[in-house]
């Protein structure tokens, strides 16, 4: 049928659609985000986070690599809030100076992985055909690995730090983008203004880049913040397996491995308090991925 | 916009009363009574009003039409009748009776049982209304058994309700899904579940928009006759005159939420008497109007955005014959004599509305035909699951400079197949050749150079979907400029602002997003665009059906203005044979990926034509005039996978000839008269004393 196609009516679910789906500047979803109270809760305690990552060796009450052999395993009490580990060290300081090295690289290894997702996918979504099922088998097999395993071998292969974390999670990641991205392409792709533009004589790149990318760039960007919140996840399961940054760096994940096996002995802040920051910004950042979804929601 | 005095109503509805066909003595009172309603829509925490006072009634056994553009309210009224309207939406002041009963006091339990059994509703699109995983037999006997009847009794009904909508093979359908059956089926589905617990008023809402003009002919053929039968009153919303004047006794023109006029539809649509019925009449290209003989009349300005605070009368902004009363003042709805009502100041003086364009055309220096693209032989075979659909098959046609060729035939008969193979977007069969001013061109669009590029352009059916809405207009129609016609810096600011001013835009437009303009507009910065590096053959595919009339109207005069000062050749495609004829020096007829008949245009329309095209012509309703005697078409468009041997059109031919040559031979394309070609087994001379009776022509 394509007859009148949607002819000259107005119906009141396109009145109601007008409101929510029509294409918004950035200006707009700002406004509708900071009305959210989803992802202002999310923000505020994202950027308390950062705060700590930024400056929290100049506010924290002790230096977190401070070892005090006469103060091991002091419960949370004036001097040490959060109280001290097994090598005396301020478990409060060691929290907020955690969040630095977490931070860099959940939010660069997301971004990595959203821009390598993002150009697999608009290849994919775009070409289709033989591309599309060559990279998409390639992907597949990505994604049918657990992604603490890929961690785990490539970690040890090139041996851990910062860069590694980075590049490994990345990697891991751009397929589940890819994938995302693919599927709002495959959207786009069949829309008229694809065939305007080959029509005056665009070369695939300017029409991925330039015409279709700015299109779906909202779906994008929800995918972005709900894999930071994955990828926080990630990098505290990779140290606290042993393959973050190099002891003594103050790590979330690494100081629950270190001190998990004194649970039974009554030393509960030395674990708790790490697991509890780590929750503290997953959840952070769910919390905001929900708003941003909630605005850019088709 | 509220008029100061409570508008009176009794003397209207006495009137009418006289007037009434077959008035049905009832205590309930009218089937629909809609009284002084307000419907507001809540948005972004202000109020804004879709509907202001409106007031008609719908009586017993009548059908009601209610005509506007969009925008105009008529489906936030429907849906309201059924108190189905979005969340954010409520009936702020007056009532809905239905049957004497307040649908906006009733209790959900009432509401239930008025959807259920005596209000029912068909939409514009009846795959949506249907659910793509139940049997269609399993979704209409569910009609029945809400109604109360046991499962076997519910199909055993729902198969012999099918049979009254004239199914042929009710048993065979009521086995499939809602995708294996055609658009005009589904709606045939539809109007059979509608129409199973015998309401009293059936909702039709843009009933036929999405259809094919054949298959619309049978939709309204099949609801007129139903109606006569089961005594419904219908409420029949529509933006298309002609389908309204065809199907209702009476008529309500809605502009922007308010009831403008209202009165029998004859009398409204021969001598209408508010300004803006008179202009969206002569916005409809008709009785012969052509475009080296009128330009089509518009209706200047915008439609007030919804929640406007208008003083005055809603229509003055754009009206011809507003003064200042008009502007200080809202008219009141004043009765006329006829059971006619109106609300306007100089309602008497309609009909002198002066003519917002001029009607003079200067007609270019036609110089000798030259050939502008030429197709031989084309062809075009599509491969799924290793079945050859053949698309297009052997297409001969010549385009020549300057003129405009029509491509006209259902949906699924290959003119949007054959555009994207000319542009390049789709690379035709090995044989076929398609030739730019004696130059050949290579099937696909990258392998083309700028030349050839620029000298074939599109104007799309839907301008939301063919700019990029992440783009500004300056940008949309820059980087074409850039790219075809090789332009940057300075000159190509400037082409760009030309190209906007010849467009009938304004550069202030340019730094907009296509979200912030209407559709008109929208579909005005397509057409820049297409003529950003001076095309000489553009391919217009449907490009004025999403819009309303009076917009219709206005980018058709924009498209004959370009090709009158820029000698360009239009590839015209369009379902809407007004249009086609308006704007057509010659006419293409294709089915099933064959062409059927190609000739000037007032030959293909008035005849002696081709079966098919006689079918398509006599498709289309007449906003006046007498009724013409319709050729039908029965049967279903076979499937373009398996046409059908012989002639591809004798399954539904109602001309096929006795002796078997039609199902057995293929006619072919054969010049009949100078110009005129045609692929039919009936000699031309036979046509012509065959279809003499009918009056031909569709004005």
């Amino acid at each position: 049928m394509i007859g009148a196609g949607r002819g000259a009516v107005v119906t009141p679910e396109e009145m109601r659609e007008v409101q929510t789906s029509a294409p918004q500047s950035p200006r707009t979803v700002w406004h509708e985000l900071v009305r959210s109270p989803t992802f202002l809760v999310g923000a505020a305690i994202v950027l308390f986070w950062i705060v700590c990552a930024i400056f929290g060796t100049t506010f924290a009450p002790h230096s977190p690599l401070a070892q005090q052999l006469l103060a091991t395993n002091a419960h949370p009490s004036g001097a040490h809030l959060f109280g001290t580990d097994q090598l005396g060290r301020d478990v409060l300081s060691r929290v907020i100076a955690g969040a630095r090295d977490i931070l860099v690289i959940a939010a660069v290894a997301t971004l990595l992985g959203t821009v390598v997702g993002t150009a697999l996918g608009l290849v994919m979504g775009y070409f289709g055909g033989g591309v599309d099922a060559v990279v998409g088998r390639i992907v597949e097999t990505v994604l049918a690995l657990p992604v603490i395993i890929v961690g785990v071998l490539f970690v040890r292969a090139i041996g851990p730090s910062i860069p590694t974390l980075i590049i490994v999670i990345g990697f891991v990641f751009s397929p589940l983008i890819a994938r995302t991205v693919r599927a709002a392409v495959l959207a786009e792709r069949d829309l008229d203004y694809v065939a305007a533009a080959q029509l005056r004589g665009d070369k695939a790149l300017h029409i991925m880049f330039v015409e279709i990318l700015p299109n779906v760039l909202p779906p994008i960007l929800v995918e972005f913040t709900v894999r930071i919140g994955y990828a926080v996840f990630t990098v505290a399961t990779l140290s606290f397996l042993g393959l973050g940054p190099p002891v003594p760096t103050p790590d979330w994940g690494a100081d629950i491995s270190a001190n998990y096996t004194v649970i039974s002995a009554g030393y509960w802040w030395e674990t708790l308090f790490p697991a509890l920051a780590i929750a503290s910004l997953v959840i952070a950042v769910n919390l905001i991925a929900d708003g941003v979804e909630a605005v850019l929601a088709q | 916009m509220t008029s100061p005095e409570p508008r009176t109503e009794a003397p209207a509805a006495a009137v009418r009363l006289k007037l009434e066909p077959n008035p049905v003595p009832n205590r309930f009172g009218d089937a629909l009574e809609v009284n002084h309603v307000d419907i507001t829509y809540r948005v972004r925490g202000h109020d804004r009003r879709a509907i202001s006072d409106v007031s008609f009634n719908v009586h017993h056994g009548e059908s009601y039409g209610l005509v506007g553009e969009s925008g105009s309210g008529k489906s936030t009224l429907a849906v309201a009748v059924e108190r189905y309207l979005p969340r954010n939406g409520r009936v702020s002041s007056g009532s809905i009776l239905v049957n004497g009963r307040d649908v906006v006091a009733m209790s959900g339990e009432e509401l239930r049982q008025m959807r259920a059994k005596s209000v029912s509703m068909v939409y514009q699109e009846p795959g949506r209304a249907l659910n793509p995983s139940i049997r269609v037999g399993r979704q209409v006997a569910e009609v029945f058994e809400i109604a109360g009847l046991r499962s076997s009794e519910a199909l055993e009904r729902a198969e012999a309700m099918l049979a009254k909508v004239q199914i042929s093979d009710p048993g065979r359908v009521m086995r499939r899904y809602p995708h294996q059956l055609s658009g005009g089926m589904l709606q045939r589905v539809v109007v059979a579940m509608a129409l199973a617990t015998d309401p009293s008023l059936l909702i039709l809402d843009e009933p036929t928009t999405a259809l094919d003009a054949t298959v619309e002919a049978e939709i309204l053929d099949l609801v007129a006759t139903l109606r006569s039968e089961l005594e419904s009153s219908v409420l029949f919303i529509s933006h298309n005159l002609a389908v309204i004047a065809k199907m209702c006794d009476r008529v309500g023109v809605l502009y922007a939420g308010e009831l403008v006029e209202e009165g029998p539809a004859r009398e409204v649509f021969d001598n209408p008497r508010h300004p803006y019925t008179v202009g969206l009449l002569r916005c409809i290209p008709r009785g012969g109007l052509r475009k080296d003989t009128a330009r089509l009349d518009t209706i200047p300005g915008f439609l007030p955005s919804p929640g406007h605070a208008a003083v005055g009368c809603i229509f003055a902004p754009r009206c011809g014959l507003a003064d200042d009363r008009c502007r200080s003042e809202a008219p009141p709805m004043t009765d006329l004599t006829g059971g006619r009502r109106v609300s306007c100041f100089h309602n008497e003086k309609s009909a002198d509305l002066p003519r917002s364009t001029p009607v003079d055309i200067v007609l270019g220096e036609k110089g000798a035909p030259e050939t502008a693209v030429r197709l031989s032989n084309v062809s075009k075979t599509f491969r799924t699951r290793g079945e050859a659909v053949r698309a297009l098959v052997d297409i001969d046609l010549e385009l020549l400079r300057g003129e405009t060729l029509g491509l006209v035939g259902e949906s699924g008969s290959g003119k949007t197949t054959l555009a994207r193979l000319l542009l390049g977007l789709s690379a035709p069969d090995s044989g076929s050749s398609i030739e730019l001013e004696g130059r050949p061109l290579v099937g696909g669009v990258r392998e083309r150079d700028r030349e050839q590029l620029k000298a074939l352009q599109i104007v799309f059916q839907n301008p939301d979907s063919a700019l990029n809405r992440r783009h500004t207009i300056q940008r949309i129609i820059g980087r074409s400029v850039k790219k075809l016609a090789g332009l940057s810096g300075e000159a190509l600011r400037q082409r760009v602002i030309d190209l906007v001013q010849s467009v009938r835009m304004e550069p202030r437009h340019l730094i907009l997003r296509p979200s912030q303009l209407s559709g008109g507009l929208k579909q005005r910065v397509a057409i820049a665009r297409a003529f950003g590096g001076e095309p000489r053959v553009v391919v217009c595919d449907e490009p004025t059906s999403a819009l309303d009339v009076s917009v219709q109207a206005a980018i058709l005069n924009l498209l004959v203005d370009l090709q009158i000062s820029k000698q360009v050749t239009y590839l015209f495609i369009s379902h809407d044979l007004r249009v086609v004829g308006y704007l057509s020096d010659r006419i293409a007829v294709m089915y099933l990926g064959r062409l059927m008949e190609v000739g000037p245009s007032d030959i293909v329309f008035k005849g002696p034509h081709h079966p098919y095209t006689e079918a398509l012509v006599s498709s289309v309703p007449r906003i006046d005039g007498p009724i013409a005697t319709r050729i039908r078409l029965s049967g279903e468009i076979p499937s373009a996978a398996k046409p059908p041997a012989g002639c591809v059109f004798h399954t539904r031919c109602p001309r096929v000839l006795d002796d078997g040559t039609c199902e057995n031979v293929e006619p072919p394309l054969v010049e009949v008269a100078p110009g005129h070609l045609m692929r039919c087994h009936i000699p031309l001379e036979e046509l012509r004393s065959l279809q003499a009776p009918a009056g031909g022509g569709y004005e």
